[in-house]
């Protein structure tokens, strides 16, 4: 909950709501992207963008490099393993 | 240092270790009068313990971990509230999924489940939001917990439901402030902390200026710090450098991710949705001025707490458990009576028990079980 995950904005899909798919280590993911945006950063020049996800929000725009090395240690603690299965079987029926 | 080869920079790390070493034996700090850090946050005491980041350090200096653990801290009535909203009829609950295992005073959501109630673990409360879309017959209700770092996303979630009329949704808000305990814990009497290591996530939300307090008023260094095991040896080093400099400033170690002023659409998302508590309550620390958030007048629609009837009990923690003297520092984990034996992370009594980012569980798993237990029954005999 607390540590994100980091993964990369791959589509816009709901300029009005901002809201994206993000790619985080192959599993795709709709995310909301209202705290990534601003005067220099339109909806639309977000894709292609590392971000680091917390809860379904991209909170913060990292370097590529910075976002594989996160995602190792992330790894390495057992966290992403948790973050990833966390996104993909969360309750939405 | 048996870890430190799974550094990913191992020199560094070395290297850093010899400075820290270097800079507590100039202080002249002893293990008698040890140099007491607090790191906040429950995401640092896990890298701690995951790294055996304590055992690299020099004696003198002891880690004091901290109540950043929201699923830690959470009173036993809350739990219990969260199980009556459960259990109405024609309800779906949803939370994440660190909650479901809390022991409340008669069960955890985990056993409400179990019983029959409609408790489904979501990833984001935006799931739940899409939940109450399929489900309009039924109230969905999330369960909002976290400091600041999860405050902007339940903010933006409930905003998303009032801007889409959807009136089948609320939270049961309990967020928690990270400033105000920080200020409760320097106030308190029976601690003496040295330095701190301040939240990564929470600040790349509110910045790094709220913690200037801590620097001004109360005259320590404080330094906001990244999650990786470097992040943590270079901002205790950090903290180290400034009381050898005899300087108490906010230091920011996590640039990378923290902006000195934090996130705007964030801060502006959570201050318009919710508003400061005067008091909650926490586990093992009792009740703490401001330092919890409530939803304001405007989104009482979108509040579990006024939409439906909560028992809002307050619950004494079990009477063996100590878990308010571990998360002061009064005490270590393994000296708690119940440590490893009544309380263990299958059958937690306590909440730092609970989560892998409590304290308690950390030494559990992380630790030398059986040499723990053994200094326990000579600190206890």
């Amino acid at each position: 909950m607390c540590l994100g995950i980091p993964g990369q904005i791959v589509e816009i899909t709901d300029v009005t709501k901002k809201l994206a798919m993000v790619d985080v280590s192959g599993v795709k993911r709709q995310v909301n992207i209202a705290c990534i945006v601003n005067k220099e950063h339109s909806v639309a020049s977000c894709v292609g963008d590392w971000v680091l996800v917390h809860v379904g929000f991209a909170m913060s725009r990292i370097d590529a490099e910075e976002a594989k090395k996160t995602l190792d240690l992330l790894i390495e603690l057992g966290e992403a393993q948790a973050e990833i299965m966390a996104m993909q079987t969360s309750a939405m029926q | 240092m048996k870890y430190v080869d799974e550094f990913r920079d191992p020199e560094k790390a070395r290297m850093l270790v010899a400075e820290i070493n270097t800079i507590t034996e100039q202080l002249g700090i002893t293990q008698q009068r040890p140099l007491q850090l607090m790191e906040f946050c429950g995401g640092h005491t896990h890298t701690i313990f995951r790294y055996g980041i304590e055992q690299m350090l020099p004696k003198a200096i002891e880690l004091i971990h901290g109540p950043g653990c929201p699923v830690c801290v959470l009173p036993m009535g809350r739990v219990d509230d969260c199980v009556t909203l459960a259990e109405r009829p024609n309800v779906i609950f949803t939370t994440f999924g660190d909650a479901m295992r809390v022991p409340g005073s008669k069960k955890s959501l985990l056993q409400a489940k179990a019983d029959g109630a409609d408790i489904r673990m979501v990833y984001s409360p935006l799931d739940a939001l899409n939940l109450a879309r399929k489900h309009q017959e039924k109230e969905v209700i999330f369960f909002a917990l976290g400091f600041e770092t999860t405050m902007p996303s339940t903010a933006l979630t409930v905003l998303q439901a009032e801007q889409d009329n959807i009136n089948n949704f609320s939270l049961f808000c309990n967020h928690i402030t990270t400033v105000p305990t920080i200020k409760a814990i320097l106030d308190s009497p029976d601690m003496k902390i040295d330095g701190f290591l301040a939240p990564g996530h929470v600040s790349m939300v509110v910045g790094a200026r709220p913690f200037d307090f801590v620097a001004e008023t109360y005259e320590k260094p404080i330094v906001v710090t990244g999650f990786e095991p470097l992040d943590i040896l270079q901002s205790i080093w950090m903290l180290l450098k400034q009381l050898s400099e005899k300087r108490h400033d906010v230091e920011n170690q996590y640039a990378r991710i923290v902006p000195e002023n934090g996130n705007e659409p964030a801060m502006d998302a959570l201050t318009k949705v919710f508003e400061l508590r005067e008091f909650f309550e926490w586990r093992g620390l009792g009740s703490i001025d401001h330092s919890g958030v409530k939803m304001r007048d405007a989104y009482a629609a979108y509040d579990a707490e006024q939409k439906f009837t909560v028992p809002n009990l307050k619950i004494a923690d079990p009477k063996s458990c100590q878990c308010g003297e571990v998360l002061k520092g009064v005490i270590r984990p393994w000296e708690c009576k119940v440590f490893g034996t009544q309380c263990n992370p299958e059958t937690p009594m306590g909440a730092l028990m609970v989560s892998t980012e409590g304290a308690c569980a950390a030494y559990y798993n992380f630790g030398n079980l059986n040499e723990l237990l053994q200094k326990k029954e000579a600190v206890n005999a």
